[in-house]
């Protein structure tokens, strides 16, 4: 999704002015595009995560717009206390922007993935975070960002998304196939990999599929509400650390809205054996890639 | 002078009675740092300058400053760490108080807030310079040397940094427990102009000190000023404790009678 963002941001910040591109010494190959448009408002600070954030919510207090890049838990977690202070609780428009969320970054290993940041991010005042499904899906994702005008994180993955499944208008729930046995609710581009497990299914229209994009979720769609009502079976999947990600904020409406379902979760277990691999190996072991997703779909349709 | 030598002295009278109402601590902090806290906002700084106090602990010095200076109320001043007050210990966020842009306390995030909001007048073409107060704890934190060599490196010339340089931190003196020293040379390395004061406790050095700043420089700023912690009451001067200690009765009125004999 990196160039899909570059290209998005070389091109609003021609029309905005009040557009300040901060990164933390990271970009190669992608962000090239965006230096050359932006000129002086582009900003190499350095490796230095923390003055870039809180430098950030000193522009943004002059009413400039600025977005900090790195990789995502360089983005999130070594400036936390920036973002929560300096940004979050000031309400600062600061566009954060992570690269490489979940086991993105595959074999660079434990320090590149980011597990825990939405948990982080959207336990703090005033942030919402966005979350692309697909690599198409990113400069729509931007403009809502945009449009929100207060502290948000961008998380940033990889997602090819078949055309017939790519909705253009963003929303915070999307359901984007439809079925009436199940329903499958995942978090960004790891929704994908739900859809390829129900290509493998000899009925594809057996389940209601939707991307979450937008965290922490301040409402279930009615879409959503209806979808469970009917199927009354819930498959949720998040590269995210169980701990304050899409499971739990989910759970909370179901018990508020009395939905009762048959439940299956899968989400990112850290390294259950010690060792790293690429993002398709991570995602196996936590049983988020499609196989392990099919077989977990076909246990949901067993049970009555 | 003898002007700010009265407001000195109300703001004095203000922070002790303000504590001892309080029956809070951090009253040797606010008085390090106000004579300096009084030479920026009644001499150095104009309308559309900033401040950032990064040493988010001398709130009060700084509340009895913006009150002296008609930026906040005398009744807002009257609300200093009761419950649903804004002037909490530390400077309130969100922009909740006249005059406080960005609320600290937690150490070293003014000199990258300061440093951002000096970087933006390049880009809004406003004419402003960034004043920011930083105190030996806050150069014991990464991120403020993070700042520094952005400041540096950018040559953010309408950036001012002053250190309250009081030799004393949290739990023991500076020099035992994270030696700052040579401190003028680290500001030098890290490409800011650097002035020193030997008594930032003296508002007429202070004066001289400002006169001496070249703000023609390219270079940021940094006035390292020699203070004494607890400034002006005998039995608080260069003592750790009042960092944190309240006062009784009978040191409230020995401090009273110090200020007013």
């Amino acid at each position: 999704m990196r160039k899909e963002f570059s290209r998005t941001i070389a091109s609003i910040s021609r029309d905005d002015s009040r557009i300040i591109f901060l990164t933390g010494d990271l970009g190669f190959m992608a962000l090239e595009g965006v230096r050359d448009v932006m000129g002086s408002r582009f900003i190499n600070v350095g490796v230095a995560e923390q003055n870039m954030i809180s430098l950030a919510a000193g522009l943004a207090s002059e009413g400039l717009i600025p977005f900090c890049y790195s990789i995502a838990p360089f983005a999130v977690l070594r400036p936390a206390e920036q973002l929560r202070l300096d940004v979050g609780l000031h309400n600062m428009n600061v566009k954060i922007v992570g690269n490489g969320g979940g086991y993105g970054y595959g074999i660079m290993g434990a320090t590149h993935h980011a597990l825990e940041d939405i948990a982080v991010v959207s336990s703090f005042q005033n942030f919402h975070c966005y979350i692309p499904y697909c690599n198409e899906d990113v400069q729509g994702t931007v403009q809502a960002m945009l449009r929100y005008g207060g502290p948000s994180y961008l998380r940033l993955g990889f997602g090819v998304v078949p055309p017939s499944l790519f909705k253009t208008d963003f929303a915070p729930i999307r359901k984007i196939a439809s079925g009436d046995k199940l329903t499958i609710v995942g978090l960004g581009p790891v929704v994908l990999n739900a859809w390829k497990a129900i290509e493998k299914l000899e009925d594809h229209s057996l389940a209601d599929l939707f991307a979450v994009s937008e965290m922490p979720l301040t409402q279930l769609s009615e879409e959503l509400m209806i979808s469970l009502n009917r199927t009354k079976k819930l498959l949720v999947i998040e590269e995210h650390v169980s701990r304050g990600g899409l499971g739990e904020n989910l759970a909370l409406f179901m018990v508020k809205y009395q939905l009762n379902c048959q439940f299956i979760h899968r989400f990112a277990l850290g390294y259950p054996n010690g060792l790293y691999g690429s993002q398709d190996y991570h995602q196996k072991l936590c049983g988020l890639d499609s196989q392990s997703l099919s077989a977990d779909i076909q246990t949901l349709l067993r049970l009555s | 002078m003898k002007e700010l030598e009265i407001y000195k002295k109300e703001c004095l009278l203000e922070i002790l009675r303000l504590y001892k109402k309080a029956n809070a601590g951090h009253i040797a902090s606010s008085l390090s740092c106000l004579d300096i806290l009084i030479f920026l906002y009644f001499r150095q700084m104009s309308d559309q300058d900033h401040f950032i106090l990064s040493k988010g602990h001398a709130a009060l010095g700084l509340y009895t400053v913006l009150a002296a200076s008609g930026k906040i109320s005398q009744d807002e001043l009257e609300t200093f760490y009761e419950d649903g007050a804004k002037l909490a210990a530390h400077p309130p966020c969100s922009g909740l108080l006249n005059g406080i842009v960005f609320g600290t306390g937690s150490l070293g995030h003014g000199l990258s807030l300061a440093a951002g909001k000096a970087l933006s007048t390049r880009f809004t073409g406003k004419n402003a310079k960034v004043y920011c107060l930083l105190s030996d704890g806050d150069c014991n934190e990464g991120s403020t040397w993070e700042a520094a060599l952005f400041a540096g490196h950018h040559k953010l010339n309408n950036l001012i940094v002053i250190i309250d340089n009081n030799g004393l931190q949290g739990f023991g003196s500076t020099i035992d427990i994270l030696d700052m020293t040579p401190m003028k040379s680290k500001w030098d390395a890290f490409n800011f102009d650097v002035y020193l004061v030997e008594n930032g406790n003296d508002l007429k050095s202070l004066q001289q000190v400002f006169q001496s700043v070249q703000f023609d420089n390219p270079k940021p700023k940094c006035i390292i000023a020699k203070t004494i912690k607890g400034s002006g009451i005998s039995f608080m001067e260069n003592k750790m404790e009042w960092h944190y200690l309240p006062m009784t009765d009978e040191q409230y009125s020995l401090a009273i009678q110090q200020i007013t004999s």
